[in-house]
């Protein structure tokens, strides 16, 4: 009988590899670094393996596609406090990866405390990866009025301009003060943990590998901490403060186009460098400061007028139109380069070559679309009549998904090789996108700011022209 | 392919609606005679009217369906309404702050996350709100009408249990168990876990052992309302207002004949209950419920005015309601073409005269009609009386309409 166990992607993989190892299975390509979703393993029993994004781990053990999955605590809180399920159990605490949940605000906002929060007399900005938890946070707290701001990461960066409180992650509260943050409460404390499906553990035996795992003793010395993040060099911001114009740049695997385009444009950004970006990177222009966030927080953020302008794709751009078709963002400049197709994809031995043929795989079941881009599948599918669907949001490592725990994903691509070596293949071409420059529309009217969005986006179309290669 | 409905949901089906529609209608009725005009809120309400302390309890927090609206980018929150009485407060304040006294009535829909999927997340409740006025007359007023809405609706017995939030907070208070902490040792006792209160030593365990007393002691008297007061009063003296509440209300109650159970047992509900709470119900099951809430009304905005109010559970009633008798309906059928544009005016004339005339277009069975009428063209009526298997030939309209209406009459 398969036993299916879910592993998770990055920092734990070393430590969660010499588990496996210790436990007498003979795990290959699975390592960090390693890009294989599926680890083959010569163990005696037949093991089913499959790599996924942290997050993702939790739910699909609760699902019941896997019966054991690996990933730190906080994700599985993270699911049940929103979705009250017995679904999941906890097995075994592994001792590494520890960190903790944290509430946070800025050193220099003054807030030390929860009670002094509390008295915050206007609504209440949170900001976190884990808007499950914060929600129940907010609700435990009786605070009276809040607004929870889900990102996918760098949370921390944004209090207090931008947020009064942030929930994040860390190892310790010694870390947060590198930041400029204090911590005001710590939510729960995390580590990796061995989760299995309630049902699953139930009625089938998983005796071996359970009995395997629970002698095997991790080598915590792989356990790396991540490294810290930089505050910056404007981490002595002023409370509240309200910049006159705030631009926000995206990290990740767009930084080195933005940092390329930023040179040509002949915008200096102290701070801003490929590998080692600052939070809060210095522009050389009066009036007018800069943040890294990820690329796919930004619509959301310069909706709410927590920056005036950012430098994203337009596929999260029209992610965020799909769902809030009101929004008082849109796009300022289109910057040429990054530019990826936003595709449906499926498993490549399905007899399947485009969108109507989906119609052919569901049987009697929903449609399993998996993406990133939440509102842009959610679009695809009720505009292509593929009922009945179950969307199921990704946090990453989407590709994995096929064709096992997905039938369609909705993915960007450069080139398709990615998608041809997992042996998948598209079978729609949705739009394409490249990276843009957003605005507020209400911000880029007001006058104490026009002028200088306006040299900025000057200077940004010399980039442009300068450009036309990417 | 099948398309089931959302879990946690239910139909009502045309007998259901039948039940539902006389509940409303009698609860309407109560209400408009007692003085209650009848209001409507949204079904969305921003959440942040449900989050502070003082409003919903932390369980049914827990248990609200928010979400973020179309136009939610600001990551303001809206909620599926939970409660009734918590608008109500928002639409008093926003509407009639300056009347000394308001008395609402409205039949909505709540909705709550139910995991099991054996009940509904969404519950029909009629309920009613008396904002300002004198207290323990108002909360005896309220009673009145919930117990008159139940029993015209032929529901009996009816069981009035009675608590009081006051004196309950009061002991926790006495405790050192205020706010959340509090919250959390009722969200146990009402859930039937009293050995709870064994631990509760805190720095006063006299004040504890009391409190385990008082909740295990029943009564049905103005009587025991004084007997309470006998043992508790000198160890808490601060328990003597709300002593006095409770002692007035009983008063009221025995006086008009009603009678009642004290049991603070069943006390559970709002986190924003302050004085009395009462709970209907029949045979263990729990009808509906309601209690004084003097703290909502400046939670939410409003000035410093007292309230009180109750909600029927439309389901609970629904499930003990007896069928409610159909209306008898007449079946119109054409028996030739010239018997077409006779017929649609017969049935016109029918409704008109408050009748139920469905015009047959076949497949129909005649068995669920009392009346069967078959026109043919030039005039000819011919009506068959199903309860007794009479045909009769009647050669106008009016003729025939006299005679459903004398059968009518009988």
């Amino acid at each position: 009988m398969q036993v299916k166990l879910a592993l998770p992607k990055g920092q734990l993989q070393d430590s969660i590899a010499d588990l496996l190892k210790e436990a007498g299975l003979d795990v290959s390509d699975y390592s960090d670094g390693s890009r294989s979703y599926r680890p083959q393993c010569s163990g005696a029993f037949g093991l089913f393996l499959k790599v996924f994004h942290e997050k993702d781990i939790a739910i699909q053990v609760a699902i019941g596609n896997y019966d054991l999955g690996i990933c730190r605590l906080d994700w599985v809180e993270e699911l049940l406090a929103k979705y009250h399920s017995e679904a999941v159990i906890k097995i075994r605490d592994l001792g590494y990866g520890r960190r903790n949940l944290y509430a946070v605000a800025a050193r220099s906002s003054g807030y030390s405390s929860l009670e002094a929060l509390k008295d915050h007399k206007e609504s209440l900005r949170i900001v976190s990866e884990y808007p499950n938890l914060t929600e129940a946070f907010a609700l435990k707290q009786r605070l009276r009025r809040f607004q929870i701001f889900p990102v996918w990461g760098s949370a921390g960066v944004y209090p207090p301009e931008n947020a009064e409180l942030a929930i994040i992650a860390e190892p310790s509260s010694g870390r947060l003060k590198g930041q400029g943050l204090v911590p005001v409460a710590t939510l729960l404390e995390s580590s990796a943990c061995l989760i299995a499906n309630r049902d699953i553990l139930e009625r089938k035996n998983l005796s071996r590998l359970l009995a395997s795992l629970s002698t095997g003793e991790a080598n915590y010395s792989h356990a790396k901490e991540p490294p810290a993040v930089e505050a910056g060099l404007e981490a002595r911001h002023t409370a509240r403060g309200k910049p006159l114009v705030s631009l926000a740049l995206p990290d990740g695997h767009q930084q080195r186009h933005v940092v390329a385009f930023l040179d040509r444009a002949g915008l200096k950004i102290e701070g801003y460098n490929v590998g080692k970006a600052s939070t809060r990177p210095r522009i050389e222009l009066d009036g007018v400061t800069v943040k890294v966030i990820r690329p796919q927080d930004m619509p959301l953020q310069v909706a709410n007028g927590n920056f005036d302008l950012a430098i994203t794709g337009r596929d999260w751009l029209r992610d965020h139109l799909y769902r809030f078709p009101s929004s008082p963002v849109d796009k300022v400049l289109d910057l040429g380069f990054g530019k990826v197709r936003i595709v449906a994809v499926v498993g490549g031995d399905l007899p399947v070559s485009n969108t109507s043929d989906l119609g052919k795989i569901r049987n009697d079941s929903a449609l399993r679309v998996a993406s990133e881009y939440v509102n842009i599948a959610d679009r695809y599918a009720h505009d292509n009549h593929l009922v009945p669907y179950k969307l199921i949001p990704t946090w990453g490592a989407s590709e994995a998904f096929l064709p096992e725990d997905a039938d369609v994903l909705i993915e960007n691509t450069e080139t398709g090789s990615t998608i041809a070596k997992h042996n998948l293949k598209v079978i729609d071409t949705l739009f394409e996108s490249s990276a843009c420059l957003i605005g507020n529309t209400e911000a880029i009217r007001w006058p104490e700011k026009k002028d200088r969005i306006a040299y900025l986006l000057e200077t940004m179309k010399r980039g442009v022209e300068a450009g036309c290669v990417c | 392919m099948k398309v089931p409905r959302c879990k946690g949901t239910r139909d009502l089906l045309p007998l259901d609606m039948a039940k539902f529609r006389r509940i409303e209608a009698q609860f309407r009725d109560c209400c408009l005679g007692w003085g209650y005009q009848e209001i409507r809120t949204p079904v969305l309400e921003y959440l942040h009217l449900f989050t502070s302390a003082g409003t919903l309890s932390p369980d049914m927090l827990g248990r609200v369906y928010s979400f973020l609206d179309w136009d939610g980018w600001s990551g303001e929150r809206v909620a599926l309404r939970p409660d009734g009485t918590i608008p109500t407060a928002r639409l008093y304040v926003e509407n009639f702050q300056n009347l000394p006294i308001a008395r609402f009535f409205y039949v909505e829909n709540m909705f709550a996350f139910e995991g099991t999927g054996k009940e509904s997340r969404e519950r029909w409740q009629c309920g009613a709100e008396l904002i300002g006025g004198s207290k323990a007359e108002g909360d005896v007023e309220l009673i009145s009408l919930a117990l008159e809405a139940i029993t015209k609706l032929g529901i009996e017995p009816v069981e009035l249990r009675l608590a009081h939030a006051g004196l309950i907070k009061t002991f926790l208070e006495g405790l050192g168990l205020s706010g959340e902490a509090g919250a959390d040792v009722l969200d146990q006792v009402f859930s039937g876990n009293l050995g709870v209160l064994s631990d509760l030593k805190g720095g006063n365990p006299e004040l504890a052992k009391n409190l385990q007393l008082l909740f295990g002691l029943k009564g049905n008297s103005p009587g025991f309302v004084e007997n309470l007061r006998g043992v508790f009063s000198s160890s808490l003296p601060a328990l003597e207002p709300s002593l006095n509440e409770l002692a007035r209300i009983s008063n009221l109650l025995t006086g008009l004949g009603f009678d009642y159970q004290i049991d603070f047992t069943s006390g559970r509900g709002f986190e924003y209950y302050t004085g009395i709470i009462f709970g209907f119900y029949n045979s263990g099951r729990r009808l509906g419920g309601g209690g004084r809430y003097d703290e909502l009304i400046p939670l939410v905005g409003g000035k410093d005015i007292c309230a009180s109010g109750f909600a029927l559970y439309i389901d609970e009633l629904m499930g003990l309601l007896r069928e409610v008798p159909r209306q008898e309906r007449v079946l119109i059928r054409a028996k030739d073409a010239e018997g077409l544009k006779p017929s649609l005016a017969l049935a016109r004339q029918l409704r008109d005269a408050g009748h139920i005339a469905e015009f047959d277009l076949g497949y129909r069975k005649i068995a669920d009609f009392r009346w069967v009428v078959n026109m043919r063209g030039g005039d000819e009526i011919e009506l068959l009386d199903q309860s007794s298997g009479k045909k009769r030939r009647k050669s106008s309209p009016a003729e025939l309409m006299k005679l459903l209406e004398e059968a009518r009459c009988k």
